[in-house]
């Protein structure tokens, strides 16, 4: 089972509703990934800033937090609370001592990092944590959320989806990998580091492994078509895009829709029936081992 | 001439009703609206009913049919007219994977593409797809014809037992112990027939489809072989 939802906006005018629509295509997907829910949404992007989505306990004194941050980064670190995660705003180049300074604090983890990209992932149904993270106040320019029913790890938030493993990268994958140990250590003898067990996490380390090496995002997805073994369906994204792509087998539903305004992915059609101009959208099931990718302008 | 909106109707509540509908029934004609996508819309008919649905609907659309004709104003997904007896379905846009699998009688008539594995282990249903269909379909088809104006995917017919497989389009592969055979005067007759029943009446020509069936040498037990089994 499991649920996909990725909406990837062509018309500006609507990335203030980003948020609201995609919480809008978890919903539905409730009945197919009651255990967990995440979502990735692109926003803007800061001049010579890095954002870290940060999560901790319920109990997490936010002001100590930050007060260490700040000190490691040489000033005041912007930043904003949504339930258990905080969205810190560092100067780029600060990256490593604010990384260092986190290690201080062993009950707060990085759920993502980038430019562009904030990473929210509970347990609970879809209503209840787009409700609990305010995700109908986010906008931005594209954004993957996924419901997730655990198969092949435990209902953890760590298990939930999206997974990223690099800058403003991130995959939800509906499916199970079967060769996701053997490819795990590769990457991690190539430098890659994973922080679960999870083969949902090690297909989006092998995205970020070619992208590291300079391919394109059309290019890394096609080499995992070679390199991962399996059932999936993978919505990806990136800083400026937006992928697709399902096995070449296929058991697992994909519907995609597309008018002049937006592209969006849905597990099921039930994910796509309030997005603005349905009635006239070109609604297709994406076709097996099929590349399908949308880049920002 | 019953109107259901879904958008304020239970889809369990509309099957309930076309199920308690008696075979004599003057209620024939119904329309649905809204189905946003819901599965198992009009499953389990039983009567001579025509049930019309404006819009997609998605798992196991008309599953079970018997005797009715249910018409998809639009996209059908997973595993549409599923183990259906007879009657007819036709979805007027695309459906997704296992398309009138197990299907054991009546007629399934799809005006765009299917996806993989239409007609799954099929077992007397006649399916006529206008546009393409994807990989592994007619797999174990056991009974029943599967046309096919566009192409088909990879490993058509894979294992197949006695059903008959028309394709007007290129075929990327055939599965195994599926073979190309000879399109006799016969075979014609019955693509004109089917044809004809999914509405193409004479507009289109059955020279240009190639016939495909069972080689009937996975499925036998070989007595001169018996010392390998």
């Amino acid at each position: 089972m499991c649920g996909i939802a990725g909406l990837f906006l062509k018309d500006r005018t609507l990335e203030g509703d980003l948020g609201v629509l995609l919480a809008g295509m978890l919903a539905p997907l409730s009945d197919r990934g009651p255990d967990s829910t995440g979502f990735a949404v692109y926003g803007k992007a800061e001049q010579g800033a890095l954002k870290l989505t940060l999560r901790g306990p319920r109990s997490l004194d936010v002001e100590a937090l930050l007060h260490r941050l700040g000190e490691a980064v040489g000033g005041p670190v912007a930043h904003r609370r949504h339930d258990t995660h905080v969205v810190v705003t560092i100067p780029a180049d600060r990256e490593a001592a604010a990384r260092q300074a986190l290690r201080a604090s062993p009950d707060v983890s990085i759920v993502g990092s980038g430019r562009r990209m904030e990473l929210f992932k509970e347990v609970g149904r879809p209503d209840d944590v787009a409700r609990r993270f305010g995700l109908n106040r986010m906008g931005g320019t594209h954004a993957i959320g996924h419901t997730r029913m655990a198969t092949e790890s435990a209902v953890t938030t760590d298990g939930a989806h999206p997974f990223t493993t690099g800058d403003d990268q991130c995959l939800v994958h509906n499916g199970s990998l079967s060769n996701h140990n053997a490819v795990r250590r590769d990457l991690i003898r190539e430098g890659l580091t994973f922080q679960t067990e999870n083969d949902s996490e090690v297909a989006a380390g092998f995205i970020t492994s070619q992208l590291r090496g300079g391919r394109s995002l059309e290019q890394a997805m096609e080499a995992s078509l070679a390199a991962l073994d399996g059932f999936y369906t993978f919505v990806i994204g990136t800083e400026a895009g937006f992928g697709v792509l399902r096995d070449p087998i296929a058991c697992k539903p994909a519907v995609m829709a597309e008018t002049e305004r937006w592209v969006a992915f849905g597990t099921e059609y039930r994910a796509l029936v309030d997005l603005p101009g349905i009635e006239g959208a070109r609604v297709w099931e994406p076709a097996p081992a099929r590349v399908y990718r949308w880049e920002l302008h | 001439m019953p109107d259901v909106d879904l958008a304020r109707t239970t889809v369990r509540d509309l099957n309930a009703a076309l199920h308690r509908l008696p075979n004599d029934t003057n209620e024939t004609e119904w329309r649905v609206r809204n189905p946003r996508g819901q599965h198992s819309v009009a499953v389990g008919l039983d009567a001579p009913l025509t049930v019309e649905i404006d819009g997609h609907v998605g798992y196991y659309c008309a599953g079970m049919n018997q005797h009715a004709t249910v018409v998809v104003n639009g996209n059908a997904g997973p595993g549409v007219a599923e183990n259906m007896m007879s009657g007819k379905v036709w979805v007027k846009g695309d459906a997704s994977q296992a398309a009138g699998a197990t299907g054991c009688g009546g007629l399934l008539v799809i005006d765009g593409n299917a996806s993989a594995r239409c007609g799954i282990s099929m077992k007397g249903v006649d399916i006529v797809v206008k546009g393409a269909v994807g990989h592994l379909s007619a797999f174990m088809a056991q009974a029943g014809n599967l046309v096919v104006l566009g192409d088909a995917g990879e490993a058509l017919g894979d294992s197949i037992y006695e059903a008959r497989l028309f394709v007007r389009g290129t075929v990327h592969g055939l599965g195994a112990d599926c073979v190309e055979k000879a399109m006799e005067d016969q075979h014609k007759a019955e693509l004109r027939r089917l044809l004809d029943a999914a509405g193409l009446d004479g507009s289109v020509d059955v020279g240009a489809f190639r016939r495909y069936g069972s080689a009937r040498q996975l499925y036998h037990f070989h007595i001169d072989k018996a010392g390998s089994y």
